[in-house]
């Protein structure tokens, strides 16, 4: 198992590079010089110069990278060209509540993704299932920012259940419920499809038929003996989908007006405000990979004969 | 061909009409439209006028006949991006699936990077990086698109690759090159027309979320997502500019979805109920 962990952490090394390289080349190929910026319309020739020299703008480009990849490692997210606050210091300050948004929401997506799920599998080609179906065609087609509105209008403003926008300090669960919902269906659409496929495979299975065959009852083959053999490719369509709560975030969370990461993004992409832009892509692409990382080591550890198939995968 | 006809069922022929009306809606804008989608107009602003079918927008500009171009934006960078990404992610599919070995870890670690990106922050940082624009937008959604084809590709190459028609042409001595042409390139077509069109769909919602970011093409042209955008502001009174424009990115996407789990389950029954 520790060999296995070394390994598996060994393989995100050449991603994690590969990550910043393109980060690095898009920030690379941006129009204008971020020294004229710094200094400002009207500074001469000479400041310029200073300042590129500064910045490290004048070297050549492998070594702009090297220093970029120093700064990163050393935690240096670079500073908003609005506000000249670290980019780092304003991420952590904001993670709390993009958080709290999503694990709501995953909690949300994966009782409703299951629950859809199964009811589909079970009622395979009746009508349930296809309204099942229709559910999830939908929920993965209707855009976020659509059923961000809508919600607001129909859930705030005409039956004003919930508060329309605003975060206040003293009630912390209700201004969250509206956008995680709004945020987790996409999800549980996503995630109802993967989970009655693959529960419609595992009960077509032997030991299902024998589990019918003993007399258990039906609740019990379904979760004990079906969801149970399908939870592998449920975690990881969990896992692969971290990464759209945070592309929704930038969204749902400009729609509801919660202060998260998402704002911020998009506070940063109205002004140009590219370090930060760029911050959040990086820390989007680490927790996908952290969490994938974890993901294959939770099946390892779960399930002995899997470390050998993801380090096959690996090696291929 | 007339297998795939025959074995359609209902929601996947309806669906396919819905996708000729659109494209029919498209292709006889201008004579659909009743008015200049791009024609702005002081007075107009957000009034009911004959002549006007479904009233005017914030800007003055003809509502109906924004939805109606609005088909044409959504179409072009739908499907351009995705058969820009189709072209990449074949090349680099191909190549891994088909050379194995060294090319194909570094080309899969390529993909595994791009695939580690969320999606839509990576089309807003490049599409900042390269400023507005139509090619900019079929770029930005092109570059989040590939890396999964890419994978797709590969996984039915390296398959094929130990067919025996395949081992029979290399020892008849056939150049790399013509085997993937002649023999690998056929063999994947059904398969690359399923993740064609399931992409799009994908791509269609892509562009719709840039546009309303302010991030795609020209706001003043008429995109269904830039509609939402600017409609929004307008929502409490005048509820239709965003459902409207917002209903047709549904639809769209909706049915270019349900045509591709149709194609899916025809073509390739292999990855029946799988995304």
């Amino acid at each position: 198992m520790i060999e296995f962990t070394l390994r598996r952490i060994t393989a995100t090394i050449p991603v994690l590079l590969g990550i910043l390289l393109v980060a690095f080349t898009v920030l690379y190929l941006i129009p204008g010089d971020p020294a004229l910026t710094v200094a400002g319309p009207r500074a001469d020739e000479t400041t310029l110069k200073q300042i590129r020299a500064e910045m490290g703008l004048d070297l050549p480009v492998h070594m702009r990278f090297f220093n970029y990849l120093q700064k990163i490692c050393k935690g240096d997210f670079g500073e908003s060209v609005i506000s000249g606050k670290p980019v780092l210091t304003s991420l952590t300050e904001k993670l709390p509540f993009t958080l709290k948004l999503a694990l709501i929401s995953i909690l949300f997506s994966t009782v409703l993704g299951i629950v859809m799920g199964i009811v589909g599998a079970v009622t395979k080609g009746k009508l349930i299932d296809r309204l099942c179906t229709l559910f999830s065609v939908s929920g993965i087609s209707i855009p976020v920012f659509l059923s961000g509105l809508v919600f607001l209008y129909v859930f705030a403003v005409k039956l004003k259940w919930f508060p329309s926008s605003g975060f206040n300090a003293e009630n912390s669960l209700m201004p969250f419920i509206l956008p995680a919902f709004t945020l987790g269906i996409r999800s549980a659409a996503f995630l109802a499809r993967i989970v009655r496929s693959s529960m419609i495979e595992v009960l077509n299975q032997d030991f299902i038929r024998t589990a019918k065959a003993k007399g258990l009852s039906p609740l019990r083959i379904l979760f004990r003996h079906g969801l149970l053999n399908a939870l592998i490719p449920i975690i990881t369509v969990i896992g692969l989908d971290l990464s759209s709560y945070l592309n929704g975030s930038v969204i749902v969370e400009t729609i509801y007006d919660l202060p998260g990461i998402g704002r911020y993004a998009m506070e940063a992409i109205s002004q140009r405000d590219y370090p930060v832009v760029q911050g959040v892509v990086l820390l989007g692409a680490m927790v996908f990979i952290g969490v994938n990382l974890l993901i294959d080591l939770f099946y390892a550890w779960i399930n002995p004969k899997v470390r050998d198939e993801i380090l096959g995968k690996l090696a291929k | 061909m007339k297998t795939l006809f025959k074995r359609m069922t209902m929601p996947g022929w309806l669906s396919f009409i819905g996708i000729i009306i659109v494209v029919a809606i498209a292709l006889l804008a201008p004579v659909i439209a009743p008015n200049d989608p791009m024609e702005t107009s002081p007075e107009r602003i957000l009034k009911e006028l004959d002549g006007y079918p479904m009233g005017c927008d914030q800007m003055g500009q003809c509502f109906f006949s924004r939805l109606v171009y609005g088909a044409r934006l959504s179409l072009i960078i739908g499907f351009a991006s995705r058969f820009a990404a189709l072209i990449i992610g074949l090349a680099v599919g191909m190549c891994a699936g088909y050379f194995g070995g060294k090319v194909d870890w570094l080309l899969m670690r390529v993909v595994d990077m791009f695939l580690a990106f969320p999606s839509l922050l990576l089309s807003i940082a490049v599409s900042m990086a390269m400023g507005s624009g139509m090619g900019t937008v079929i770029f930005a959604i092109a570059i989040v698109g590939w890396a999964e084809m890419a994978r797709i590709i590969r996984a039915a190459t390296l398959e094929l690759r130990s067919a025996e028609y395949v081992v029979a042409a290399k020892t008849l001595g056939a150049s790399h090159l013509r085997i993937i042409l002649t023999h690998i390139l056929p063999n994947c077509l059904p398969l690359i027309t399923v993740i064609f069109t399931m992409g799009i769909a994908t791509a269609v919602l892509s562009e719709a979320s840039l546009s309303f970011l302010g991030l795609g093409v020209d706001p003043a042209l008429p995109t269904w997502g830039g509609m939402v955008a600017t409609g929004k502001d307008y929502m409490l009174r005048f509820p239709g500019l965003v459902f409207y424009p917002g209903a047709c990115i549904a639809f769209l996407v909706i049915i270019f979805n349900i045509l591709g789990d149709e194609l899916r389950d025809i073509l390739d029954p292999s990855r029946r109920g799988n995304l």
